[in-house]
This record gives C-alpha cells, structure tokens and sequence, in this order.
C-alpha cells in the first residue's frame, strides 16, 4: 500500500476519535460547571477543558479567560484551532476524499455526511440544550464510522492502519483526562472525598464513558484508585491504557506478519504492553501517579513516531 | 448556412436506416412518460456510482453531471471496421511523425512539415531530441474526435495525443445503459466496451522498459483530489487495479523510480500519467511544480521507466500540424488517409489568409492551441461584433489561428425538453498502442450539443453525452 | 589566457532533509575559444553521479544523496584555456537549429515594453541584426543597473526592465526577450567571468548567445556591456537561464533552506604567482 494512503487513513481515524473525545470533554466539563455553586470550588473546569484538549497555548492567544463560551467556540468551532471539532471534520473528509477507494461507502458516507451537515451548523452559537445535542451528533459520527470500519471493512492492512491511529489517538486522550486530573485521585485526597470530589472522579468517568462499566467491574462506590486502576491497567475497559495497547500489538503484529518484517513500532509497543500487563495499581501510586502517566503519554508519542517513520513516510 | 445535416437515423426521405430501425420502433411504442421516468432514474444510477468513487456535495460532483442522453447512437460493424482501419493508420502515422520530429528530422529535411512548426512549437520539448522511449512508441492512449457528414464519409476533427480524457464517460454510460434499457440490450447485438480497463492494463504493461522486472509495476499519477478529471483517475487506477499516485508518492534514485509504500520502497516500471509534461519534472520543466518528481526524466532517459503517454507528444496534436496530416501518412505510410481531414486554412500562409478575412462568416476559426471550445468563432452563428472581435486578433497574429469550412454534422435522435430531437454529435474513440499491437474498444465517447442547432459538443460549453452502440453484427 | 576556476556550493537546512536530489550543469565543454585543461566535480556525500548530456548538449549530472542532511557541497574546480573570439562561438555542441531558440520561455515571455525598445534600438541601429544586437547590449549596459547576487528564477525578463535592474541573469533574460522580439534567435549562457581584482564572486555569470546569419551564434554579455572577451568560460545554454542552471535540485522532507555560493575566477599565472609568494 502507498504509504501516503496509509497516513491517511491513520489521520483520518485520528481525527475522528479526536473529535469524539472533545466532544465527551466537553459533555463532562458542561456537567461540572453547571453544578450548584456550594460544589463551585477554587478550581475553573473550563480551564481543565483546555489543558485536557492540549490546546492551551493556541486557546490563551486568542481568549483571555476561560468560560464556556470561549471554551466551545474554540474546541467546537473554531477554524484557528487545528483541532476544533470542526478542523476534525474537516481533515478527515480531506484524507477520506484522498483515499476514497481504499474506505468502503459507509464510512466514506458517514464522514462525507458530517462534514457537509457540520458546514452548515458551524457559524451558529450553540448554547444549552443545543450544544447537548450537537455533542451527542459527534459522539455518534464517531460510534458509525467506527461501527462502519468494523463492520465493513476487509481486514487488511488498511484495517490494521486505521485502527492503529484510532487507538493512539483514544490512548492519548485518556492519558491526557487523567494527565489533567490526578491530583483528585491521589490519596490525599481522603478516602472519601467531599461531595466536589465526587463530582470530579464522575466527570472523570464521564470523560471516557465509563460510569456504568465501573461500577460493572468494582461493584462498589466510586474511589479514586479504582477510577486509576480502571482506566489505566484494566483491559476490559476499551479506552483504558492496557485496552489501547492490548489491541495496538495486535494490529502491529498483523502488519508485521503481512509484510514478513517487523520494527521499532512492534517492539515499543510491546513493551508499553509489558509495563502494562505487569504493573500493579498500588505500585504505581507508589512510585507517583503523575509520573506513570507523564512516562505514558511520552512513549505513546514515540509510539505515533515510531510507526510513521516505519510505515507512513 | 450549411445544407441540413445528415441524420444517423432518419434520412431526408422519412425512412429509417437499418441499424436504428428497432430502436426507432421501440422510441415510437414507448409511452410518453417512460422516457422521462428513465432520464431520472439515470440520474439517480450516475450519481450512485458517482458516490462509490468520491465526491458529492461539492464541486465536483456538479462536474460529473454532465448531461447524460438516454438514446444510444448506433454503429454499424461496417461502419465501424473502416473507422478502425482509419484511426490505426492515423495513430500509426502520429507515432511515426513524433520519433521522427525528435530524431532524424527526415520530414523536415524533406520540407513537407516547415520547420519552425515545429522547433517553435511549445509541445515541442527540447529534451526529447534524440532520445527513444521504450520500444520507440510515442502515443500509447490517443482520443481521436472523428464526425461524421453522410452516410460513407467521417472526417478527424482534432487529433487528442497528450492526455485524453473521457474514457470512464464511455464506461459508465454502458453500465447505466445495460441497467436502464435491458429490453434494448437483447434486441441489439451491443459489441462490450467493458474490456477496455483490461485491454489498457495489457497495453500498458506490454510497454514496460527493457530493465523491468517480468511483472511489471504500472501506477496513475494524477495531479490530485484538485484536479477536475480526479474522478476518472481514481474511476480508472480502481478499474485498472493499479496504484494512483500523486508526484510526492514516487522518487528517484539512481535513474530508478520507486514508490514509497509500506513494505518500502517499490520499484515502479510504467506511469500512466495524467499530468502535463511541464509538470512532470520540476528539475527539468516547471521548477515551482509540487505535482511531479523531481529527477523523472534522468529515469526515463536511462530508460528505466516508461511514461504514457511520452513527453512531447503534444508536437503532433495542435491544430497547425493538424493540416499537415494527410502528407504525414503519406510520408510515412505511403498510403492514402482513410479518414478525412477537414480542409484547413493555415493563416500563417498569406493567401490562406487573406482567403480567411474574406470569408469569416463561412468559416470556423480556431486557435492553434486552444482546446475545450473555447477560442473559437463558428462564423455562421456568429454576431457581426463576434467576427470583428475575431479579425482584430487574426490580423495580431495570423499564425495563431487557423480556419476550417463548417461541417454539416451529423445528427442523431436526442431526448430533450420538447421530446425526441436530432442535436448534432461526435465522436471519441480511444486508441491504445502498445508493443504487441493497437488495440481499439469497440466504441468510444459519443458528445451530444444539447443545444438545438449547435455544433459545439464540449461539455465546457453546454455538450453532453451518450452512449455509443457498435454493433457486433 | 589560462583560467583557474572554483565554485563552491553549499545548501544548508535547519531541519535537516531526509533526502536531496540535483541536476548540475557544472562540467564546461570545449570550443574554438575555450580549452578545458582539467576540470573535476565533487559532492561531499556519498552518493552516486550520474553524468548525461542534455537536450542542448550541456554536459549534465545528477545525483542523490540519503540522509538526514543539514548541509551539502557541491564544488567544480578546474582550468580552462581561452581566446578572445570576438563573441563568436565555433564548433560548439549544437543540437538544434537556430529557430528553436525563437522560442518564448515563462521568464522570457513576450512583452511590450521590451519590444517597443527592442524596436526602437533595431531601427536607430540602422539595419542588419549585428548592429541592431550591438545596440541592445550597449543600451542594456548602460540603461540597467547590475545588482550583484544569486537569481531567484522567479523574476521575469518584463519585471526586471521595469526596475532597470537586475542580476545578470535577469540582464541577459531581457537582453533574450528583446532579440526575440526582433525575430533574432538567442538563447542564455551559464559560465565563469573573470573580473578585474579577481575577488570572490558570490553566483556565477550569465550573458547571451544570438544567431547572426553568416556569422553563426555570438555571445552579448549586458552586464560586462562587452562581447564574451578571453575572461569568459561558457559552462551550460538554454532557452533561458533556468534551462542553463548550473545546479537545480529538490529535497525531500526538512525545512529552512538556505544556499550559499563561493565562485573563484583568476588569471592562472595571477594565482600561482600569488601562492608561492
């Protein structure tokens, strides 16, 4: 396959996680900030919104405070920001127009159709229960392409590229949520946390829809190590760490296997595994929260280098 | 104006010409609404399988949508064995003509083709002097627009040499007509154009260099999702089965071009490319060009990779060189031209000229390179501020235009506004050359000027299509 | 007159290239005036050169070089004999005949401005295209401000006359426009010039070849306001002077380019006297 293809279609999956995960961000930042003000708290949640999208820099060049209307404009809507909901869109129907062949119509269909009805929202304020709605729209372009990718696509190498992207980018975006928010969770906080804390470690959740499945697998109230261990080592959570990795040495394995030839993209990614597998939640508290995590997003983008420098230039 | 035009179905006499015949019974038996309910659902199907290639909800899905006619135009095999004769001995004499403008120059020291027709010719590239492409062809993928003005004589009206295009309108007319009109398809012994991406391939992996390996690696570059024929690239390479690549894809090393893919670099032999020559290389031509890459032409000089169609075949396709035709074939082939060309006043030749000046309300001028319709003045249509507008700028530069009688084309049934209606029509065959041999799909793209009385076929100026029927029998 | 040349070139990148690719027309060729004694050609990377002649007969080469690239050096270096011809050029490679070079480039398009003076100093030359020729180049010299430096291959010969200044390419592109616009066939020359004090050069030369009938081609050098003299070497000719660029080239990946170019023309016996003192 063209190798130009191939990071199209890494990028184009990307983007369209990408955009989900603003999309529950900002879900759960509305959430917070709309709390009673006795849970108000020092902390501005808008604030954390754009320090989680990673978009600080370009955000306080442009807005001197964050609010939420700053906030949605400049990850929903605005064309300055690479990574606007918006911006999203737009790239992944530019890398899908460039490799249309390579994707199957549903998907082509269902990011042609999002960009085209996105075109038509995106010089209008939305507030309230329309923006509830708009972030429920993008939620669910993401839950159709990636359903139309699993269920339409042949299981190739093109498969294997667009999941790779899929799953760096939603592995980042984790990271990034808790990057954000480990103070909350470490164990100064009390073991039982006051009624704003609560709110935060469900906004945690939240971010990564996982509120039902926690208490699926824990079986008991919410606590911050639990909120810890779930989205970093449990592999039945599809947006924790060890998910991610679990199924990114799968398809690097597949494209080492279909090309007779593997790399430094298989053994990084292996070895982020390994850490994975192996690591114990009370150690890593031990050993700091924020350091995991910062070593984390650290070789998630080696991995990104890795692969591209393997495959996609 | 011209005598009335020569119908492919009805002659003057109301009587109706055996190949259209059940085709006429069948237009006259169908109710009045079928045919309309028809021009929709073709509309439907096209822009269905415009969605299987890309693009709707832009631009270029406006493009695509050129007007499609739902009455096929009907070939006879006689009519089209002559045609095949005409249009191999007209390619056959174009290769012959470019090796030899880049090479001896024998028709030039024989002063047939003047001299600086040729070296001042844009299309003509220095670069290709002295050099031969792989098995010494030129024109691999030729559009020859042919019409037609009664029922033996088809004259060529412009010979396409460089990058043709049209050839997925001929394919997916076929495919919407076999889909709507099935009734018609088993009445009629319809000769197939779907082989034409197999014979293609064929054509283009028998021109694989001498160096390459025994499966040859052949590739589309396009110029990219911006280009207003992106559509056929990406309709034609999925056809193909081949790669389409844009310039940054491919690169050179050691006189080698490769493509950057996955597995690594793959060494690529034959590019069908649908870029212009000036594009091709920005370390030779263009040097501001994104869209080739650069050090192709130290690969194709080595002989490494082959290009299709060759660089500079556009020397063989203006309008000026047009004229020269006829002594073209008969210099090279010793033979007598099968298909007509349309008698041409060169201006650059004062009594040509002159003769031109005189007659602007008869003639056709065209410029030498202009193509799309576009800078052209049809005299007998023309207002008296047109034909001024005209002689101002042939007086500035005579040898940038030439002038033609205006044909009486032929016509065939249309389905318009006010029903069935004869609009006039051309037609594009593709003629493909390759080192094994020429081969021509049986048909060819078929413009319809949509409007009444027009004779400008080009869907830039309103032109649409149909379906070209050869019969098999 | 003995000739010893250098030309350093040298690109640099900020973030360094993956890859770089070049065609060079470094490698001069003899004629009646012109000599080469030796002459030799080096690129400081490993890399395979490809030597080939090119459609105007220019002795050419191209190479690649893998990297990761921050800097590259190209360098020729050799001597070359010359006389004083007068201009004309004899027993040169020549590849097509002189209607070619009637032909319009991008950088040498048509214009009117050009033209109009074209005209004008063809008809105060008072007939025959050698007085007409000799006319341009006085005029040229005199009415066009040399701006030394490297080309940047994006002027054209129009806006250059506009200015009244320019490289010497940009000189030799207007000088080209207007023998054209007289129906002249003339074509641009890459080469060498040695000046008077021998400093340092920071491009090479460019001037202009015309086809004089009887005479054959003849070199207008606007910048000197001379024809070609014994301190003239002819490297490369083309259409205009991006067709006779003494190096083109394109890289893949890294940003920041910048180039650089050390050119070094001395009389030989100048030079040797001048290293052994």
């Amino acid at each position: 396959m063209l190798s130009r293809t191939a990071d199209n279609l890494f990028w184009l999956s990307r983007y369209i996680e990408r955009a989900e995960a603003l999309a529950r961000i900002l879900e759960a930042t509305q959430r917070l900030a709309s709390l009673p003000a006795a849970y108000g708290g020092k902390t501005n949640e808008w604030e954390s919104a754009v320090a989680t999208a990673g978009c600080a820099e370009g955000f306080y060049a442009k807005h001197g405070e964050a609010d939420h209307d700053s906030v949605v404009a400049y990850l929903a809507f605005d064309r300055d920001n690479p990574s606007s909901i918006l911006n999203c869109f737009e790239t992944a129907r530019h890398n899908a127009r460039s490799v249309r062949t390579a994707l199957t119509i549903e998907m082509w269909e269902t990011i042609n159709g999002a960009w085209i009805e996105l075109r038509r929202l995106a010089d209008r304020r939305l507030a309230g229960e329309e923006l509830t709605r708009f972030l429920g729209w993008v939620k669910e372009i993401g839950l159709r392409f990636d359903g139309s990718a699993t269920r339409t696509m042949l299981r190739n190498d093109i498969y294997d590229f667009s999941r790779i992207g899929m799953l760096l980018e939603r592995a980042d975006n984790t990271a990034r949520i808790l990057d954000v928010k480990y103070h909350l969770l470490l164990p100064e906080q009390g073991e039982v946390g006051g009624g704003l804390d609560y709110y935060q470690w469900q906004a945690i959740l939240r971010a990564v829809s996982a509120v039902t499945s926690y208490h699926w697998v824990y079986r008991e109230s919410v606590k911050p190590w639990l909120i810890a261990d779930l989205l970093i080592l449990n592999d039945q959570m599809p947006r924790s760490f060890a998910a991610c990795y679990g199924e990114l040495v799968r398809h690097l394995d597949q494209l080492a296997r279909a090309y007779g030839r593997q790399g430094p993209a298989q053994r990084l990614a292996r070895s982020c595994r390994a850490r994975l597998e192996n690591a114990d939640i009370r150690d890593v508290f031990q050993r700091g929260l924020h350091e995991f995590i910062t070593d984390f997003i650290a070789d998630n983008n080696r991995l990104g280098a890795a692969v591209h420098e393997q495959y996609l230039a | 104006m011209p005598s009335p035009a020569f119908d492919e179905m009805t002659l003057s006499d109301g009587s109706v010409r055996p190949a259209y015949r059940k085709l006429a019974e069948w237009l006259a038996a169908a109710p009045p609404d079928l045919l309309q309910y028809r021009v929709k659902e073709a509309e439907l199907l096209f822009r269905r399988i415009g969605i299987t290639f890309a693009v709707y909800g832009d631009q270029q899905a406006q493009e695509r949508l050129i007007p499609f006619d739902i009455i096929p135009r009907i070939i006879t095999a006689d009519e089209w064995a002559t045609l095949t004769k005409g249009l191999v001995q007209r390619v056959e004499a174009l290769n012959r003509y470019i090796s030899d403008v880049y090479g001896k120059r024998e028709i030039l020291k024989a002063g047939i083709v003047p001299e600086d027709l040729v070296f001042r010719n844009e299309a003509f590239r220095p670069e290709m002097a002295g050099k031969t492409p792989p098995h010494d062809l030129w024109v691999h993928i030729a559009g020859i627009d042919v019409v037609r003005v009664d029922a033996d004589t088809f004259y060529v009206l412009e010979d396409n040499a460089r990058t043709p295009s049209g050839v997925s309108y001929m394919l997916e007319n076929r495919e919407v007509m076999i889909r709507l009109f099935p009734e018609l398809f088993s009445q009629h012994r319809v000769a197939p154009v779907e082989r034409y991406a197999d014979e293609l391939l064929a054509t283009l992996r028998s021109l694989a260099p001498r160096t390459s390996s025994a499966e040859p690696v052949v590739v589309l570059l396009t110029p990219g999702v911006y280009n207003s024929a992106y559509y056929e690239h990406s309709f034609l390479a999925d056809k193909l089965g081949i790669e389409l690549v844009e310039g940054r894809d491919l690169f050179v090393r050691d006189e080698v071009v490769y493509m950057r893919t996955t597995e690594g670099p793959q060494r690529v032999d034959v590019i069908y490319r649908r870029i212009d020559d000036e594009f091709l290389d920005p370390l030779v031509f263009r040097p501001d060009s994104a869209l080739g890459v650069p050090g192709l032409m130290s690969a194709y000089h080595a002989g490494n990779v082959t290009l299709t169609n060759a660089i500079g075949t556009g020397v063989a396709d203006d309008k000026a060189i047009y004229s020269y035709m006829p002594e073209i074939i008969r210099f090279y082939l010793g033979s007598e031209p099968i298909l007509k060309n349309v008698p041409t006043y060169r201006c650059r030749e004062p009594e040509a000229l002159s003769y031109v000046l005189d007659h602007l309300d008869e003639l056709v001028v065209k410029e030498v390179h202009g193509s799309g319709g576009y800078g052209m003045l049809v005299g007998p249509h023309a207002s008296k501020e047109q034909i001024e507008l005209f002689r101002a700028k042939l007086k500035a530069s005579p040898a940038g235009f030439i002038a033609q009688p205006t044909l009486a084309l032929s016509t065939c049934p249309t389905y318009v506004a006010s029903g069935v209606s004869p609009r006039h029509v051309d037609l594009r065959p593709f003629v493909l050359t390759g080192s094994n041999g020429v081969r021509i799909v049986p048909g060819g793209l078929t413009r319809v000027a949509m409007r009444e009385g027009s004779l400008v076929v080009n869907s830039s100026q309103g032109g649409g299509t149909k379906d070209t029927w050869v019969l098999d029998e | 007159m003995r000739l010893t040349i250098r030309h350093e070139t040298t690109y640099r990148f900020e973030t360094p290239a993956a890859s770089v690719i070049q065609t060079l027309r470094l490698w001069p060729r003899g004629h009646d005036g012109q000599h080469v004694v030796r002459w030799r050609l080096d690129v400081d990377r490993n890399c395979r050169l490809r030597a080939a002649e090119d459609a105007f007969g220019n002795q050419a080469h191209v190479f690649a070089a893998d990297g990761p690239l921050d800097e590259i050096t190209v360098l020729v270096e050799g001597e070359v004999d010359t006389q004083d011809a007068a201009g004309v050029v004899n027993r040169a490679a020549e590849r097509f005949p002189p209607a070619l070079y009637l032909r319009e480039t991008p950088l040498t398009a048509h214009d009117h401005e050009i033209s109009a003076f074209a005209e004008e100093v063809g008809s105060s030359a008072g007939g025959g295209e050698l007085a007409a020729l000799h006319g341009l180049l006085d005029r040229l010299h005199s009415e066009m401000e040399f701006a030394p430096g490297q080309p940047d291959g994006a002027t054209t010969a129009a806006e250059a006359f506009r200015v009244k200044r320019g490289t010497a390419q940009d000189l030799t592109h207007v000088f080209l426009t207007a023998a054209r616009g007289l129906q002249i066939p003339a074509r641009c020359v890459s080469g060498y010039v040695r000046r008077e004090g021998g400093e340092p050069q920071d491009s090479p030369h460019a001037w202009a070849e015309a086809y004089v009938p009887d005479l054959g081609w003849v070199g207008f050098d606007p910048t000197e306001g001379v024809c070609p003299t014994e301190s003239h070497v002819r490297v490369a000719i083309g259409l205009d002077c991006l067709g006779a660029a003494p190096v083109r080239g394109s890289r893949y990946g890294g940003s920041g380019e910048t180039m650089t170019m050390s050119v070094l023309v001395q009389d030989a016996r100048a030079s040797r006297s001048y290293r052994r003192s």
